[in-house]
């Protein structure tokens, strides 16, 4: 590949081909910048903004900026580090994020992004919104409470179910994930466990039933290592979905 | 024993898991009593807190009784420090936030299985319940959060040693989790 389709990433030269963003760049090189919203096997969102890195004073989302030669790219200053940590005491406080209480705790990709920034305590006043359960569908079920809008889901079942089944409804701080069924409800729509949408939750919001806490406390995704060496939530879900068809 | 270091502690609406923790830090207990001196806490039994340099607090504020020791603490000690899930972000207890308070009280006094005489109690001696469990920072200025449900022993050793030492307060990966 020629010097002229690279760019620098906190120092380091990143290779990168016509068409990928900075995103797509790093993450094929081995590079982590932290994200929640994006997941490779989806189009970019640029929603959560913790993938935000800063390009000749310009802050910008590394998942939706196209990758072009000579940019140097910063994603490690501590002032970087702290916006994100801002992002995700936000998205702590906007929810009901009770870790000792989740299932998905200790594989969950909130969790892991804000282990790597340093997150000590969410620090911000506390929402405490009043949000539901849905556990009408037998084998799945949804915790709004830990619902931090990515809209993965929303686009795994449009993109790949061809389902429709998740969409995001209201406006701003009224923003909410609902559900296509005549009754709003999970097990009046058209899901199934085997859709793509019910593996690419990276919080507990989507979650299996039937296999809780099926890995002790030490074993765990995030236990031992942290996301920039162990990768998204998304890609490991994919290893195991045939444990939950079995079920 | 002037120069010792004076730690004070108190759970509030929590479960003692954290102080159970801080016990966790097993032989090394011998290596702190020779830098700390306990004033209030559970473990000396002591009821009112002292001029303090730092102060360790378990446990979410759930009621006016936490409110008062809370700020009991912050008046008193120089470093106020959250331990736990709970101090931290209200932890388990926080999730009765969901519901009316009235709601959490009669489904434990009135509705509940095998309640004999129902009634919510009311004895002036029973500290009054806030509608909502907050975590300690929405009261009063923190100055250090531990996460964890609860922080291991060594987290909590790590920490004791560094600020006691002056260093700038870090963990190994493995010692921070929030569950």
């Amino acid at each position: 590949m020629s010097s002229k389709n690279t760019f620098m990433l906190d120092g380091v030269a990143i290779e990168f081909s016509e068409g990928d963003t900075i995103m797509d760049a790093a993450l094929r090189s081995g590079s982590y910048i932290p994200h929640l919203c994006h997941n490779p096997e989806f189009r970019p969102h640029g929603s959560c903004r913790v993938c935000v890195v800063n390009i000749n004073g310009r802050q910008v989302s590394s998942c939706t900026q196209p990758a072009s030669a000579g940019l140097e790219v910063d994603n490690s200053s501590e002032d970087l580090v702290q916006e994100r940590r801002n992002l995700l005491q936000m998205l702590f406080v906007e929810g009901n994020h009770v870790c000792p209480g989740c299932e998905k705790s200790g594989a969950c990709q909130l969790q892991a992004v804000a282990y790597y920034t340093g997150m000590l305590s969410p620090q911000y006043t506390h929402f405490f919104p009043q949000r539901s359960v849905d556990a009408s569908h037998p084998d799945t079920a949804i915790d709004f409470n830990r619902c931090i809008l990515c809209e993965l889901c929303v686009r795994a079942s449009r993109d790949v179910d061809h389902k429709d089944v998740f969409s995001i409804s209201g406006r701003g701080i009224g923003s909410h994930l609902v559900v296509n069924s005549p009754s709003g409800k999970l097990g009046d729509s058209a899901f199934a466990a085997t859709d793509k949408a019910a593996h690419v939750c990276p919080v507990g919001a989507i979650l299996p039933k039937h296999r809780g806490y099926e890995q002790p406390i030490g074993s765990r995704l995030y236990d031992r290592s942290p996301i920039s060496i162990v990768g998204d939530v998304a890609a490991h879900e994919s290893d195991d979905q045939g444990d939950t068809h079995g079920r | 024993m002037a120069d010792k270091i004076r730690v004070a502690t108190a759970s509030l609406c929590g479960c003692f898991g954290c102080h159970m923790s801080l016990l966790d830090i097993d032989e090394r207990i011998l290596e702190l009593v020779q830098l700390v001196e306990f004033d209030r806490t559970p473990l000396t039994d002591i009821k009112t807190v002292g001029d303090c340099d730092i102060g360790i607090i378990e446990g979410g504020v759930a009621n006016a009784e936490n409110v008062e020791v809370l700020r009991e603490f912050r008046k008193h000690c120089k470093v106020l420090v959250a331990l736990g899930a709970c101090a931290v972000n209200g932890g388990i207890p926080a999730m009765r936030n969901s519901f009316e308070l009235r709601e959490c009280l009669e489904e434990a006094y009135i509705e509940g299985i095998g309640v004999a005489n129902p009634q919510i109690p009311s004895d002036p001696e029973i500290p009054m319940l806030l509608n909502k469990v907050h975590p300690i920072h929405e009261v009063v200025k923190v100055d250090h959060f531990l996460p964890g449900c609860p922080p291991s022993g060594d987290t909590i050793w790590t920490f004791l040693t560094e600020l006691i030492e002056g260093k700038p307060i870090g963990f190994p990966y493995e010692q921070i989790h929030y569950d």
